[in-house]
């Protein structure tokens, strides 16, 4: 173990992960997004609609996050009509690739996350809420999309963590994100071992944090 | 379209033998996975304090730490360690861990993780009565937990087990640094090579979502199959 | 006692390990993916200037070789921690590396070069043909004092952990806006896609793919050589001292320099290092 090693590489990795946090919060405020969209879709009674967001949500949960990057990043790149078009301006920068990768990635499993929460929503709270004479608009915004916020609140702080691991991947697009300097200092060190014990430790309280807060969030919401 | 035949100039036939690759390391990460899980659910659910302490340290640590730095940390630090403890028994040459081990073993450890989680929640679940129902017909600890708890333990986990499976397919993406080739590495180094990463990389999603597709069918047979009688 | 050593590693062994049967083969690392040094074919093979010329050396030496793929970035350590016995993947024999491995002497050189998508305004700049920041000198300021004000502002491109990284950001030509790939496959990719502005590395390196890919790359600027870039290429191996040099490991690993030290003697003398480096690069980069 080489301490001056972990002492000097630690306050570097530590401000790397301001990088990742941003891009945790960005994915995840977009996905939520996209995921609430194609929720609604799943539960409305459209079967076309429902099809197209029960197919984007196979794909995105059936193949690994880092082949998604890949094709965002690098594939797209080589297109020639796509680098002429406007997308290019976003797709050009690296860090956009990796938010559309990652929020295209939790979208899906949002979307599945609020849709089995809308379908547990017991039918009682919306005939009260009918039976009150409130319009059914109303209803989904103030009742149903509430009540369904809490349901899912487990299993979206599961998510949280999981696109939290999620984006170490941006490191392989070029972004230096915890991973990121993590490997760049073991290229000028080539010592894996002790960098990535304080990467994996500053994850691990990253996680830790993210834990609670749930916690905390699900017992200031119960009923 | 040529660069996906078979044969010498084409990777059609390197792409088939690398998703096998990936099916095989997968289901072999799987039942290390089991292994581990076998050991620590035990453990969660042992009423010393110091054992709950390992178990939740594993299961808290693999599952808080991205998956490549815990592949990352295993490929690096696994063979030293090996070798330290060989030195221990007086072997001092080069032990060589092959990359479809390590491979396997980096994501069955974080597979057990997950794994571990699922066989908790499955015996919590079983009905206490059960417990003092095997207790009653006089069967001692091993065998009521051989012939009463694991077979219900793997019938409630099968719904769950299936995404532990799913999370460990797609982890196999990431165990490239071990130098194995399953479907991500031979895509990359096609792409590479070819300089066409869009078909290569789409062709790898395919592939990833046909194993997905196939082992979801496989899943539902056998929890129909294992329901029977319930 | 013994019964119980023997158990316990026999366990082992039967776990998870298969001890190596290469016991007393060489194991070479190469990467695989930095052509025309080393890289793959579409059946998977390992080809380019440095995996025939392992071979050739292997037969000098008089041992069987095994060559093992290996990422760049996991390079070093994998040598470290005896994943193999030596590099052969196209590594310049720098201090920094010096510091943690060794070097038998250089079979070949390889001068870096900037390289741009033809039709960039970096095209035609004012500088010497080539430059050896060993040398120094007035000459070599100037170019370096036109290589910064082209580069401000730029997106510069090169593979991580190399010597093209390291000039990148020694200073000598300012402050500048770097971006590390894992392979030089990747960086050719963004030179090409147009998210890099310039990119660094091998002049052959951008030659083969100007070739191969058929993309309007150019070479822009003076070839580098010296101070940050190293003497050469070399076999990089373990020094001696890393597992005690009274070991049975280190005495084996200062034999293994020794022998391909003479091994690359015999090969120059024969004219083979020269013969596989215009085989592989079009012009001869022994030396």
């Amino acid at each position: 173990m080489d301490f001056d090693l972990i002492i000097n590489s630690f306050p570097k990795l530590l401000s790397a992960s301001i990088i990742t946090l941003k891009l945790l919060s960005v994915s995840l405020i977009i996905g939520l997004f996209i995921g609430l969209f194609f929720a609604i879709l799943r539960i409305k009674n459209n079967i076309i609609f429902g099809k197209i967001a029960y197919i984007y949500s196979y794909i995105f949960r059936g193949t690994p996050l880092l082949v998604q990057i890949f094709i965002i990043y690098y594939g797209f790149g080589q297109v020639e009509f796509i680098r002429e078009s406007f997308l290019w301006i976003i797709l050009k920068e690296p860090y956009w690739c990796a938010v559309i990768a990652f929020a295209l990635n939790t979208g899906a499993y949002t979307s599945e996350i609020l849709r089995s929460a809308f379908q547990t929503i017991k039918p009682g709270y919306i005939e009260a809420g009918r039976s009150l004479g409130i319009a059914n608009k109303i209803i989904f915004y103030k009742i149903q999309i509430p009540i369904a916020i809490r349901q899912s609140l487990p299993a979206y702080g599961n998510e949280i963590i999981l696109m939290l691991k999620g984006t170490s991947l941006a490191s392989t697009v070029t972004l230096m994100d915890l991973t990121g300097v993590a490997k760049y200092i073991i290229s000028t060190t080539f010592k894996p071992i002790e960098v990535f014990i304080i990467a994996g430790s500053i994850y691990l309280f990253i996680t830790f944090i993210i834990h609670n807060l749930i916690k905390l969030l699900e017992k200031k919401y119960s009923f | 379209m040529e660069l996906l035949l078979f044969g010498e100039t084409g990777w059609g036939d390197e792409l088939l033998i690398a998703t096998l690759m990936t099916l095989a390391v997968s289901i072999t990460a799987m039942l290390i996975g089991f292994v581990f899980a076998l050991i620590f659910t035990p453990l969660k659910l042992s009423k010393n304090k110091f054992l709950n302490l390992i178990a939740n340290f594993y299961t808290t640590v693999i599952r808080g730490v991205p998956e490549l730095l815990v592949i990352y940390l295993f490929f690096f630090g696994g063979s030293s360690a090996i070798m330290f403890v060989a030195s221990i028994f007086g072997y001092n040459d080069y032990i060589e861990i092959n990359a479809f081990l390590t491979g396997a073993f980096s994501i069955g450890i974080i597979s057990g993780a997950y794994s571990t989680e699922v066989f908790r929640g499955a015996i919590q679940s079983i009905d206490k009565g059960q417990f003092e129902a095997s207790n009653v017909l006089g069967f001692n600890k091993v065998t009521s937990f051989f012939k009463v708890i694991l077979p219900q333990m793997l019938r409630l986990s099968i719904p769950n087990l299936s995404n532990v499976w799913q999370i460990t397919l797609k982890d196999t993406s990431l165990i490239s640094v071990t130098g194995l080739v399953e479907i991500m590495r031979q895509s990359y180094i096609a792409a590479g090579s070819t300089r066409d990463p869009l078909l290569f990389y789409t062709v790898a999603a395919v592939l990833y979502l046909m194993l997905t597709f196939l082992s979801m069918k496989f899943i539902n047979k056998m929890e129909i199959k294992y329901n029977r009688g319930y | 006692m013994n019964i119980l050593k023997k158990f316990g590693l026999g366990l082992l062994i039967s776990l998870f390990l298969t001890i190596s049967a290469n016991a007393d083969k060489i194991r070479i690392g190469t990467e695989g993916a930095y052509p025309p040094w080393n890289s793959k074919d579409a059946s998977g093979k390992l080809i380019g200037f440095e995996v025939e010329l392992a071979w050739a050396l292997c037969r000098y030496i008089g041992q069987q070789c095994v060559i093992v793929e290996q990422d760049w970035d996991g390079m070093i350590p994998a040598l470290q921690m005896r994943k193999f016995d030596a590099i052969m993947a196209g590594m310049s024999i720098t201090d920094e590396r010096k510091k943690v491995i060794t070097f038998s002497q250089g079979y070949a050189d390889e001068v870096a070069s900037l390289a741009v998508m033809k039709g960039s305004d970096l095209e035609g700049m004012d500088t010497p043909e080539g430059v050896n920041l060993t040398l120094g000198g007035s000459a070599v300021n100037k170019a370096l004092k036109t290589i910064t004000g082209a580069l401000a502002g730029k997106t510069v491109c090169t593979q991580t952990g190399t010597i093209h990284q390291n000039f990148l950001e020694s200073g000598d030509v300012g402050k500048v806006n770097v971006r590390t790939y894992k392979t030089q496959d990747d960086v050719n990719l963004d030179l090409a896609s147009g998210r890099c502005d310039v990119a660094l590395a091998a002049a052959v390196a951008f030659t083969d793919y100007a070739e191969k890919s058929g993309k309007p790359v150019v070479l822009v600027g003076p070839t580098f050589s010296g101070g940050a870039f190293g003497n050469g290429v070399g076999v990089g191996l373990r020094q001696a001292s890393q597992m005690g040099a009274d070991s049975a490991q280190g005495i084996r690993d200062a034999a293994l320099l020794k022998a391909f030290n003479k091994a690359i003697d015999q090969a120059r003398k024969d004219g083979v290092i020269s013969r596989l480096a215009i085989k592989h690069f079009g012009f001869d980069a022994s030396m």
